[in-house]
């Protein structure tokens, strides 16, 4: 018998992965398909002596979660769709105010309350871009349960290096899919605390070469001023334009000029392929078993798996595929991040693969959709 | 090796439990295992499925395809998956509450079970239907031991209500021996 292993959900691993990353506040409205999580949290948090505060609704959620992370705690909730609709203002309030936060979106179909227990990957443009105004945002796309784990403590420590809201965009259907869990043999994942390291007196919003801001939290010695208003160094209002473009110059660009380190790719019998296929969260799976199926079928195929959804390394995923015979893309939606992927390809041939039904995408789907489209193109070869 | 099995019901019936315990057995034994599950958004009643994919190999696509074995304790759900079941594959019904309707010349190994029945007069615990089903699951198909069965049921329930579940895994498993 394998003695370690544990038969793990999705959701579960990301309240593990929290506790582990020391999440130490978390506020939120239950929701499906994300509900597990706050049931954990809930059950476990009080007796860490750690903070779980049901809000009235979601709005209240991400304000007290800001609040929380100004005194210094790491803050998190989980939440889907129509939830994380309402906390779009304050993740604006939040990227310009540089909070860290942690937001575990567990989607589900929609538009609205859309079929509340099935998947859909509907919230990649809303995480990139629900909020009003410029901003840079992190989020991140687990395939599997261990990975959901792993996932959330970096999402933990993203938030605190780059002092930024990061997002957890996970599938319904890795957030309620049990599979085998055994981390017993893996290294210590390292944990990334706030940094506090300032030289002379503390000036809330100056940033060195990193472009983030050390944090001293509210109630720890320095007196300071958080506003959602565009703010300069000393954290007031500023619409000098050349300070207003300092800011927003550095806002995107602690994020942007870090993709190297940030946007995670993963390959799979890539280097031989001439098929790519691109995929992100539970896709990937089916994208993984359709590119063993086609080989056997003689199609070199291999897939690009995307850990990070954004920031999206444009320049990597160009290079990558240049001069494959044709890249695919399933996504579980009418078509979101394969808008980016398209621009991002140039020339290369591509093909996106969209179901938007309440269903995981089969791995047969993408399979028959590349042959065809290779048929179409003038034969396998 | 691959397997895969689907179990159907009404809510409330422990069909998803059903899974997860089938799930954790095969990974005590040794194998990977996926469990999955499709449910409306009601909180009680409508239809219930619980997933399992078993293979002694890395498991992509997490959901099931077609079943090697599909346990249906309403007629709805029979009606819902009965024509997904591989060829020769095992459907195990409640004989009180499902009939196997429209299975003419299809090659598909029925075993009509009073598994309900067993729950509620033998066994005096009509929540325990799930994990008679389990019994008959494994007894057809012996794809997890005994004490991997054992230790994930020791895993799930507290220790007021495991020694119910032990006996109602083994009154399931000798109903699938008759």
């Amino acid at each position: 018998m394998t003695s370690n292993v544990r038969l793990m959900q999705g959701n579960e691993a990301c309240a593990l992965g929290a506790i582990k990353a020391g999440a130490s506040f978390f506020g939120g409205y239950p929701i499906t398909p994300s509900t597990e999580i706050a049931e954990y949290i809930a059950r476990e948090f009080p007796r860490l002596g750690r903070y779980f505060m049901q809000m009235e609704d979601e709005i209240a959620s991400i304000g007290a979660m800001i609040g929380a992370s100004m005194v210094g705690h790491k803050a998190f909730t989980a939440t889907s769709g129509p939830g994380f609709s309402l906390m779009q203002e304050l993740i604006g309030y939040a990227a310009v105010a540089e909070v860290p936060l942690v937001i575990i979106n567990v989607m589900r179909f929609g538009p609205s309350t859309g079929l509340p227990t099935m998947p859909q990957s509907g919230d990649i443009m809303q995480a990139r871009w629900g909020t009003h105004g410029d901003h840079s945002i992190i989020a991140l796309s687990p395939s599997s349960v261990t990975e959901a784990y792993y996932a959330t403590i970096r999402a933990f420590n993203l938030a605190e290096q780059y002092r930024t809201p990061v997002i957890l965009l996970m599938d319904e259907k890795i957030g309620h899919l049990r599979e085998g869990f055994d981390i017993s043999n893996d290294p210590e994942p390292e944990i990334i605390d706030r940094n506090r390291e300032h030289q002379g007196a503390y000036v809330p919003f100056a940033a060195g070469e990193s472009g983030v801001p050390p944090f001293i939290p509210l109630g720890q010695g320095e007196r300071y001023h958080f506003t959602g208003l565009t703010h300069g160094e000393n954290g007031f209002y500023t619409a000098d334009p050349d300070k207003v473009t300092a800011v927003m110059q550095r806002l995107c660009g602690k994020i942007e000029d870090h993709v190297d380190e940030i946007a995670e790719i993963e390959l799979v019998d890539f280097d031989d392929a001439d098929v790519t296929i691109i995929a992100y969260g539970a896709v990937a799976r089916s994208a993984h078993d359709a590119l063993l199926a086609l080989r056997k079928k003689g199609v070199k195929a291999g897939m690009l798996r995307l850990k990070t959804i954004w920031p999206f390394h444009t320049a990597k995923v160009r290079e990558l595929c240049a001069g494959k015979r044709l890249v695919a893309m399933p996504e579980m939606n009418m078509g979101q991040l394969s808008m980016i992927v398209r621009g991002a390809l140039g020339n290369t041939p591509f093909l996106p693969i969209n179901q938007a039904n309440g269903q995981l995408i089969k791995p047969h789907t993408i399979e028959d959709a590349i042959l065809a489209e290779l048929a179409a193109m003038g034969g396998a070869r | 090796m691959k397997f895969e099995a689907r179990f159907s019901g009404t809510g409330g019936q422990g069909i998803i439990r059903c899974a997860v315990l089938l799930a954790e057995a095969a990974l005590y034994d040794g194998y990977q295992a996926a469990q999955s599950q499709v449910y409306g958004p009601e909180s009680r009643g409508g239809s219930s499925q619980g997933e399992v994919v078993i293979k002694d190999e890395a498991i992509y696509y997490p959901k099931v395809t077609c079943p090697d074995v599909l346990l249906c304790l309403s007629q709805e759900a029979y009606n819902k998956y009965a024509a997904d079941i591989v060829p020769n594959g095992i459907l195990i019904i409640d004989s009180d509450f499902v009939q196997p309707t429209g299975l003419e010349g299809a090659s598909v190994n029925v075993h009509a079970l009073p598994i309900l029945e067993t729950a509620k007069t033998r066994l005096n615990n009509e929540l325990s239907a799930n994990v008679v089903a389990l019994g008959a699951i494994v007894g057809l198909t012996h794809i997890v031991s005994d004490a991997a069965v054992e230790r994930a049921l020791a895993n799930n329930f507290k220790a007021k209500a495991l020694p119910g579940n032990i006996t109602a895994y083994h009154a399931g498993y000798e109903l699938a021996s008759k």
